[in-house]
């Protein structure tokens, strides 16, 4: 049933199609070949069969297009309602082509460049310009205030731009939520408590009570060996039983360290790291978070810590440094 | 007849007449590269065209909420109202995602054809007088298109983008002097920012960079216009002076609008039927969470790899950062890359001291060292762009990225340095060759007339008619 339909349909475009061409034949005939613009060619009643068809083709693809989107029980909505509007663009762009390979005269024709400039025009310009001005006795003046009007309008303009955010005072870039006696709050919302803690892999905390979308506040909670620990002097004692918290934000440009190495054998491998998975720096929590690879320029803050009575890990202070990607008033050394 | 009424009608209104003849005699020369530009501007129709769908779904909004639509795995999950209509978008409209993907692989292809498009111009000289500033227009084009593509990606709410927006802010903070400033600026507070960042990237990609691009390449395609395509010889008659060309209407017209429908095709079968960006899988984003499993879009990979192959410090001056790391790779390396591709036209022009005008396109050989310092050029910032995806290689590969880190390092200056001369030589080489080619047959010429003009008796046939015509 469909077929015929589609057969009818194709015998319709077909006939209407002949009968413009032999209309056009006629006029053409009509004209004359002389004064042509475009010149003639020959007709090629194969190529105009083809892209008939193509047309055809391209109609029943966008109505099966329709169709596809209104009957809600067929599948792969995505995937065929791509096939069939693109299958659609291929006919016609086949169509197109072929009109314009088969069934247009190709014309080759010739033109002169347009010139490289217009001397007259150019000397007009200048002349015109610069005799309108002829009123004006202080040429210099004028131009001074009328630039400074300018510029000051400008301003005036852009000044608004200003509430976007706090342009001139930064100091919010160095908050963090962290006080000392704040108690380590897992990703899975509980108390971290110290012995909950196992080498070998790595937990994330925020501080209790504390905005996650901050990025002063989510720490990367880890335990090494305590015979392991090198970190400096003034650090002792920020890490107790071996448990040590650091930034979750990689100092190079912000992302959230989100890798741990840690060594399949440990004579051989190398020794546990944080790995950034942005740009791999790669730090080192054993020694205070020093950077051992990778493009970031400053250490990862650490974040003192305490076990409270309940067993649970509380910060001793603030971080060791500023949190984040380093920008001009990044201080390593507080003072 | 009734063609004829139309025409007057509108005429007599407008007086377009003469303007429109001249638009469709407009002559434009055959050359398949001529077509890269083209590509370019339909992928920005299909853009445009699928992103005004796309806007009428999406909501730019922060707002927290639980996730209880059709996607399973997501049910319950914490997001905010953007990232929710996106998975909207690809789940709960009909063809939604169809849109959205082929929106996602139209800014690739964009890109790319923009990008191919320069690499023609570039080599075969067409950016020359009278031509340089339809170049610069087209570069600040590129530049446009990738911040728009950037904002694009990022405005989504997933995970990938977030990683994205993070390392944006660290190069806005990377910025010497200005830089805490300008990213508290635009981000409106401290990163993930003020509720109102997500306003404004939105209307940043639906309509500032929209229009500028709009606008621009308005400009570029005048510009060329007025000047006309330049032309590569391939027949006696195309000269400095002299084009040749098919004319915009019959000739020009359904091929091109074929392209354009071809273009189309190939996104839309692409966003059927190829996978692209799949944010349900990245999740929402938290300023806690990282993955390294994703990839930002292809033209973004040479930043990636700018930044990864910079070796680790800041340049501070005392207590004071001066220069924080990501500067160097995200700022630096494509302000030059840019820069220098910006100003290469009047740097050729001093290398050469050529002010003509030229219609004539080179052959890449024509030119031995523009050729090269392309070929150089282009080279350093692919490797960059491997650099970038160095840690895809150590997955498959199991080379260690360490070493990897260090040999990008080395041969992302040694290797286009032996490129340059390698080029130049067979640039050289080829010349030398044409020019024998054109010795000997100017020789053989030569020798024919000459045998002609010595010998009275007639050699063949042909030659004896010849001589006997001449008075
Ligand atoms: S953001 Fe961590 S390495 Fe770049």
């Amino acid at each position: 049933m469909r077929r015929l339909g589609r057969w009818l349909l194709m015998a319709i475009v077909a006939a209407l199609g002949w009968a413009r061409h032999r209309e056009g034949r006629g006029a053409d005939a009509d004209a004359g070949d002389d004064g042509r613009i475009v010149p003639a060619g020959d007709p090629e009643p194969g190529a105009e069969i083809a892209v008939l068809l193509l047309l055809v083709a391209a109609t029943l693809c966008a109505v099966g297009f329709i169709v596809v989107y209104a009957i809600d029980a067929i599948g792969n909505q995505t995937q065929l309602l791509g096939i069939a509007i693109g299958a659609c663009f291929t006919f016609l762009a086949a169509a197109l082509i072929l009109v314009g390979k088969r069934l247009i005269v190709t014309e080759e024709n010739e033109e002169e460049y347009p010139p490289a400039g217009h001397p007259e025009e150019q000397q007009e310009l200048v002349q015109i310009v610069e005799e309108s001005g002829s009123r004006f006795t202080r040429k210099r003046l004028l131009m001074t205030t009328g630039g400074a009007a300018t510029a000051a309008v400008g301003a005036a303009l852009v000044t608004p731009v200003l509430s976007l955010g706090p342009w001139l005072d930064t100091s919010s870039l160095a908050n963090t939520p962290w006080r000392r006696g704040l108690r380590l709050i897992g990703s899975d919302g509980l108390p971290m408590f110290a012995d909950q803690v196992e080498e070998g892999t790595f937990y994330t905390a925020f501080p209790e009570h504390a905005n996650h979308d901050e990025i002063g506040a989510p720490v990367i909670v880890v335990r090494l060996p305590p015979s392991a620990l090198r970190l400096p002097a003034e650090r002792a004692g920020w890490a107790p039983g071996g448990v040590l918290a650091y930034s979750k934000i990689c100092t190079h440009a912000g992302c959230a360290i989100a890798l741990y190495r840690t060594p399949l054998f440990p004579p051989t491998s190398s020794k546990p790291a944080m790995v950034c998975p942005c740009h791999y720096s790669t730090f080192d929590p054993a020694s205070g978070g020093t950077v051992i690879f990778g493009p970031a320029g400053r250490p990862l803050p650490q974040l003192p810590l305490y076990v409270g009575g309940d067993g649970v890990l509380r910060a001793a202070g603030n971080f060791s440094g500023p949190v984040g990607p380093s920008w001009r008033d990044v201080r390593e050394h507080p003072t | 007849m009734m063609l004829r009424r139309v025409v007057a009608m509108f005429d007599e209104r407008s007086g377009a007449s003469p303007f429109v003849v001249k638009t469709l005699r407009y002559l434009f020369p055959d050359h398949w590269s001529f077509l890269l530009g083209e590509v370019a501007l339909y992928s920005f129709l299909v853009l445009v065209g699928t992103g005004t769908y796309l806007a009428l779904f999406f909501d730019p909004s922060l707002a927290h909420v639980t996730y209880q639509g059709v996607y399973g795995p997501l049910r319950g999950a914490e997001m905010s109202q953007a990232y929710k209509s996106a998975i909207d978008i690809s789940f709960a409209y009909k063809g939604g995602l169809l849109i959205r993907q082929t929106h996602h692989w139209a800014a690739d292809v964009f890109v790319a054809a923009i990008v191919m498009h320069v690499m023609r111009v570039f080599f075969t000289g067409a950016f020359r007088k009278p031509r340089e500033l339809t170049w610069v227009v087209g570069m600040l084009i590129l530049v446009t298109t990738l911040l728009e593509g950037y904002v694009g990606y990022s405005m989504v709410d997933d995970l990938l983008s977030g990683m994205g927006l993070a390392i944006g802010y660290g190069v806005a903070l990377s910025l010497p002097v200005i830089g805490g400033n300008l990213a508290l600026g635009l981000w409106g507070s401290p990163y993930p920012g003020d509720h109102t960042f997500e306003s404004r990237m939105f209307i940043a990609h639906v309509f500032i960079f929209p229009v500028i691009i709009g606008l621009l390449l308005g400009l570029h395609l005048t510009l060329v216009a007025a000047r006309h395509h330049a032309q590569f010889r391939r027949m006696r008659r195309q000269t400095n002076q002299r084009l040749v060309g098919v004319p915009t209407f019959p000739g020009q017209a359904p091929r091109s609008l074929g392209l354009l429908f071809a273009v189309a095709a190939v996104l839309f079968l692409l966003g059927g039927l190829v996978q692209i960006n799949p944010i349900w899988q990245w999740g929402p984003y938290e300023v806690a969470l990282g993955t390294n499993g994703a990839q930002p879009d292809w033209y973004l990979g040479w930043l990636i790899g700018a930044l990864r192959l910079m070796p680790g410090f800041d340049v501070t001056i005392g207590d004071y950062t001066l220069v924080p790391n990501p500067f160097w790779g995200g700022v630096l390396f494509p302000t030059i890359v840019i820069g220098l591709m910006l100003v290469w036209p009047w740097v050729e022009r001093r290398i050469t001291g050529d002010r003509r005008v030229h219609n004539l396109l080179d052959r890449p050989r024509d030119a031995p060292v523009r050729t090269a310092f392309g070929a150089a050029f282009l080279l350093w910032v692919v490797l960059v762009f491997f650099a970038g995806s160095a840690d895809r290689l150590y997955v498959f590969l199991r080379i260690s990225y360490t070493s990897m880190t260090w040999i990008y390092r080395v041969a992302t200056f040694a290797l286009p340095l032996a490129v340059f001369f390698v080029v130049l030589t067979i640039c050289r080489e080829l010349q030398r060759s044409d020019a024998l080619e054109a010795d000997r047959e100017a020789a053989e010429e030569e020798g024919e007339r000459a045998l002609r003009a010595a010998s009275p008796q007639p050699l063949t046939p042909g030659t004896e008619r010849a001589t006997a015509e001449r008075p």
